[in-house]
């Protein structure tokens, strides 16, 4: 197959690309997520992305909090952003990383004005906003502006047979078109952590993978309370005859295919040497790793799953696919791209990543995910410790 | 080309991978090592559901289950040729 150099996307200010047109309403904190909300009810074009954190949160746990919030809107998914936070001085914060994009963004404190006079100013704001991006046309875009994370879940034996190794086609081919990419799982990548580290681009993208996945292991080894088995893999991996964590680190791992990572990013951090594939540090939660991903500024998510994970993320579209014919069957509202055939070798996986191209180009040029059909927004902050 | 019951990454492997619903005991199957595109036969001993695994030779305690062509485990109690391998007979070796 020739594979597309082309897609449709939303040109930005600042030179990125999206692949979708979001307004968003951004809270700073939770209590400001009631009157987010009460914004985006009012104008349509528009949602909040409600969250559970923003307040006395301290040191590295606050700075991680500003690079998420900050990231996400900055994200080229983005066209303008409307921030309320309950204090103006973490809002302006925000609100002025946002703005180095360029993209239109505002901010609104609720302390000393209330709810409801918040709302309205913010909702006038968000109704300009939202005539405003309705205008925006994709335009054709190379291929090269696309930056793909990738994340597998609920994995059973077949993800790593089929769905993650199709990924690892995809970007076996997507890379030297100059594409960015990046995967994470820093704790699920345990049991394969020196076969991984030999895929650093340079001795020392080596040596940063090893002692952030050494950090990661000794954290969880510090806290664990049993021997982890009940943890990882999960009831649901098991039940998809996944035995050990090794296994599923070897499975997980496909997802690379041949490609070495030329970096190891800290949560959330944008990549800032060029096209490529980086490792970010993340839980291996989905929603935890989807939203750092997002923050850091990939514009389109793949998603193998084996048992069905429903998984989406608030600003990045999760195209999703399995390589379990079960799951493929009845979970068939959620998949967007079946590549069960490889089990019965009707399909191989030269053939599986070019319908993996293939889809992830439609999406990335406006076809919705099940996903986003489905709902699923899921913001998810990564908190590194108790907050003050 | 015969159907393919049983799926082997890589041709190190000890351990296959059940590819159709499910075997039943004493079936024979129809392996591919996808790695050399080779294909290998073996007799079943239990029930075994998709994408469960399959002993490919006979295990004692403490052999090292092989898949991928790595280590994924240790044995904890001994497996027969054809028998189911999972959390009841295999353990990580991580924690």
């Amino acid at each position: 197959m020739e594979i597309p150099k082309s897609f449709l996307g939303y040109k930005r200010e600042n030179g990125r690309v999206g692949t979708r047109n979001h307004v968003v309403i951004l809270p700073v904190d939770d209590i400001s997520n009631a009157c987010a909300e009460a914004v985006a009810n009012n104008i349509k074009g528009t949602f909040a992305i409600p969250h559970a954190y923003g307040r006395l949160q301290f040191g590295a746990d606050l700075e991680l909090f500003f690079d998420t919030m900050i990231g996400t809107g900055k994200n080229p998914n983005v066209a303008a952003c409307v921030v309320i936070g309950i204090e103006p001085k973490w809002t302006k914060k925000i609100v002025d990383a946002i703005a180095t994009t360029g993209k239109p963004v505002e901010g609104f404190s609720i302390e000393g004005a209330g709810d409801i006079q918040t709302i309205m100013k913010a909702s006038r704001k968000a109704q300009e906003f939202s005539q405003w991006a309705s205008e925006k046309q994709r335009e054709e875009c190379p291929i090269s502006d696309l930056w793909i994370s990738v994340k597998c879940g609920e994995s059973d034996t077949t993800s790593g047979m089929a769905a993650n190794p199709a990924v690892g086609n995809l970007m076996d081919k997507l890379e030297p078109l100059g594409v960015h990419l990046c995967f994470g799982e820093t704790s699920e990548l345990t049991g394969a952590e020196k076969v991984c580290a030999t895929r650093g681009a340079t001795p020392e993208a080596s040596e940063k993978f090893m002692k952030t996945w050494s950090d990661y292991n000794d954290f969880i080894l510090k806290e664990a309370t049993n021997d982890l088995s009940e943890s990882q893999p999960t009831a649901g991996n098991i039940a998809g005859g996944l035995t050990t964590i090794e296994e599923k680190a070897f499975g997980n791992f496909q997802k690379i295919g041949s490609r070495k990572f030329i970096d190891v990013l800290t949560p959330a951090e944008e990549p800032k040497n060029g096209p490529g594939l980086y490792f970010m540090d993340t839980s291996s939660a989905a929603g935890e790793c989807l939203t750092l991903q997002a923050a850091a500024g990939f514009n389109i998510h793949l998603f193998p799953t084996g048992q069905g994970n429903i998984i989406g993320n608030a600003i990045e579209p999760v195209v999703k696919l399995t390589g379990n014919p079960s799951t493929a069957i009845n979970m068939k509202e959620h998949i967007d791209l079946d590549v069960s055939k490889i089990l019965k070798r009707e399909m191989n996986m030269d053939q599986a990543g070019d319908e993996l191209i293939k889809t992830t180009v439609r999406a990335a040029s406006g076809r919705l995910t099940c996903a986003e059909v489905l709902g699923h927004k899921e913001f998810i902050m990564t908190k590194l410790f108790r907050s003050a | 080309m015969a159907n393919t019951d049983i799926i082997i990454h890589d041709e190190k492997d000890n351990v296959g991978v059940v590819v159709i619903e499910k075997i039943t005991p004493n079936q024979d199957c129809n392996c591919w090592i996808m790695e050399n595109d080779s294909s290998v036969q073996i007799q079943s001993k239990n029930e075994i559901p998709l994408g469960h695994k399959i002993a490919m030779n006979d295990f004692k305690e403490g052999d090292t289950i092989i898949k991928y062509g790595n280590d994924i485990g240790k044995v904890v109690k001994a497996i027969k040729k054809g028998e189911h391998v999972h959390v009841h007979n295999v353990k990580t070796k991580k924690w």
